[in-house]
């Protein structure tokens, strides 16, 4: 079958909307040419709560417009009346599939605003859980791609494999999906005994689901035919529509937080994060296959570099009774779906005067996918969401 | 990065400047100068990327702080642009035109904090909140406790108990007191 008889945009222009001269679409909906449907709140892409307002015109979509707002629960707001220690609660909820950029940019905003250095094992640790937080995301993002075309048994595999991953973190913080590990001046732990080696054993498992994964995605007809050419962003695209980590990277354009602004130990790993030029959802899921990859490794290097014992938290004042410096400061991360950062203000006292959490989605599913959708399918919508790796609370916080 | 800060203090009165990291300085600018600082930056100095644009309630000073962080990819460094807005009269010049994105952060800004960007698109158009009328709820002078307690308690059909008296109540219905005397009570 050749790829272009699968799905073919109708030729007949006459059929759309003309656009007013400021770009937007002309759109009538007496003159019964188009149609409004909306995709969500509940719907095929894995990433929560969302709604998309398509205007459509036979299954071709016209116009998009993102609505947000199912997931608000003031985050940021409460975090004014708590005092630091208190907003970790808070703060980790606001990415559920990943919580852990959350917990280091909110402890090093605070170091950096009181001068705390952290101490050397510290920092292992803490690299070593947020490398840990992207392979659980990975393991059913990657395969989670090939769900949104119905190929759903790479997600069920995945899903295992991040359990166990989830397993390791509830032996090291107590906790599967929210840890609160990192604390403002270190970690809460060590190691437990024989934990890397039962790392390890875990890591071979998801070698060889690398091998499974590649034939059942890569290799796959209905994959490829249905995401090559999909969704595409152009590079001069990622400047101005704000597209971070894996999306700029498969655009061509290196953005990763980890090479970029190297901080706790990431200067003195070995890695090259994986670029390609396709920026179509396919090169997508293919960086981010290759992520996957480099975490695995990641893990593998920080295990056999870190030392064994070690100072883990800074000495810090009494938590209830912690009064910040006055300042503000801007600090990041790169999250699996790309920089993740916090800007937070003090005015000296005990409680943040104010914390703004800015993850990649706030730009992705907003400006970004409502350009990409116009002449997209219905059916294409989940994948090229799920691409952007969307994820809805980090928006409305 | 010296260069760029010179420029902005010589062109557009930029004070206040603190480097709270290497590559990472915030700076404040006048009102009325800064979309045209913004644009400078963007433009010349190659501050292409909007990484957020977001506002702080200094309700003591009566004024909103308006940050723009502005991300220059080449360099790998950040400027993040202060501007001091009256609290009274909250409205600033829109920046919708130099990125797409800055429609989304002005109406999250309306919404949440009243701050007006007149012609910015869909400006009006509710962002998180659906039907709100109460003051913008991130407002330092909006207190969510009062507005929970007033909105959505006391709830009917939910009550309190002490727990003690709960259990002494389901345990001898007919007389409490027996808690006390038989031997079930442990400091008998």
């Amino acid at each position: 079958m050749e790829k272009s008889k699968l799905f073919t945009l109708n030729e007949d222009r006459s059929l759309y909307p003309e656009h007013d001269e400021n770009g937007k679409p002309i759109v009538d909906l007496s003159s019964h040419k188009f149609l409004k449907i909306w995709q969500g709140p509940q719907h095929p892409g894995v990433t929560g709560n969302m709604s998309l307002e398509l205007t459509v015109s036979g299954d071709e979509i016209v116009e998009s417009k993102t609505h947000v707002g199912y997931l608000h629960r003031g985050f940021e707001k409460l975090m004014e009346r708590r005092k630091y220690i208190q907003c970790f609660p808070t703060c980790i909820r606001m990415c559920v599939a990943e919580p852990d950029p959350n917990e280091y940019v909110l402890s090093n905003a605070i170091e950096e605003l009181s001068g705390i250095e952290v101490p050397e094992m510290a920092k292992w640790l803490r690299t070593l859980v947020l490398e840990m937080a992207r392979l659980q995301v990975l393991l059913r993002g990657v395969p989670g791609q090939a769900g949104t075309f119905a190929l759903g048994l790479g997600y069920q595999w995945g899903n295992y494999l991040r359990d166990l991953i989830l397993d390791s973190f509830e032996e090291l913080t107590g906790g599967r999906v929210y840890h609160m590990y990192i604390l403002p001046g270190g970690v809460r732990g060590l190691l437990p005994d024989g934990f890397k080696k039962r790392m390890e054993d875990k890591l071979k498992l998801i070698d060889e689901f690398m091998i499974k994964i590649d034939k059942l995605i890569f290799q796959n007809v209905v994959f490829e035919s249905r995401a090559r050419g999909l969704g595409y962003i152009p590079k001069e695209w990622v400047d101005v529509y704000g597209v971070y980590g894996p999306a700029a990277r498969a655009a061509g354009v290196m953005r990763d937080v980890r090479k970029t602004n190297p901080y706790l130990k990431y200067s003195e790993l070995d890695f090259e994060p994986y670029t390609t030029t396709d920026s179509d959802v396919f090169a997508r899921t293919e960086v981010r296959y290759n992520d996957l990859k480099m975490t695995v490794d990641l893990i593998r290097q920080i295990m056999a570099k870190m030392p064994e014992k070690g100072d883990i938290k800074a000495e810090t004042p009494n938590v209830m009774h912690w009064k910040i410096p006055k300042g503000e400061t801007y600090s990041k991360c790169e999250s699996s779906r790309g920089e993740y950062g916090m800007y937070m203000v003090s005015d000296g006292s005990d409680k943040p005067r104010r914390v703004n959490l800015k993850g990649p989605s706030y730009t992705h599913a907003n400006a970004l996918l409502d350009r990409l959708l116009i002449n997209a399918n219905i059916a294409d919508t989940a994948a090229i969401m799920v691409s952007l790796a969307t994820c809805p609370p980090e928006i409305e916080r | 990065m010296q260069d760029t800060i010179k420029n902005l203090t010589e062109r557009f009165g930029a004070s206040n400047m603190i480097e709270k990291k290497p590559g990472l300085i915030f700076i404040t600018i006048e009102q009325s100068k800064a979309i045209s600082a913004v644009t400078y930056l963007r433009d010349i100095e190659g501050y292409t990327v909007l990484t957020l644009l977001t506002a702080v309630d200094w309700i003591e000073d009566n004024v909103f702080q308006l940050t723009y962080l502005l991300n220059n990819p080449e360099q790998i460094t950040e400027i993040g642009l202060r501007v001091m807005i009256d609290r009274e009269k909250a409205e600033m010049e829109s920046a919708h035109h130099l990125w797409p994105n800055v429609e989304v952060y002005q109406r999250e800004l309306k919404e949440m904090y009243g701050i007006n960007f007149p012609g910015s698109p869909r400006i009006d158009e509710n962002f998180i909140l659906e039907g709100w009328n109460d003051k913008p709820p991130y407002r330092r002078d909006f207190d969510t406790k009062e507005y929970a307690e007033n909105n959505f308690f006391p709830r009917p059909g939910r009550k309190t108990n002490d727990p003690a008296e709960y259990m002494k109540q389901k345990m001898y219905p007919n007389n409490p007191s027996d808690y006390t005397n038989k031997k079930y009570n442990p400091n008998r």
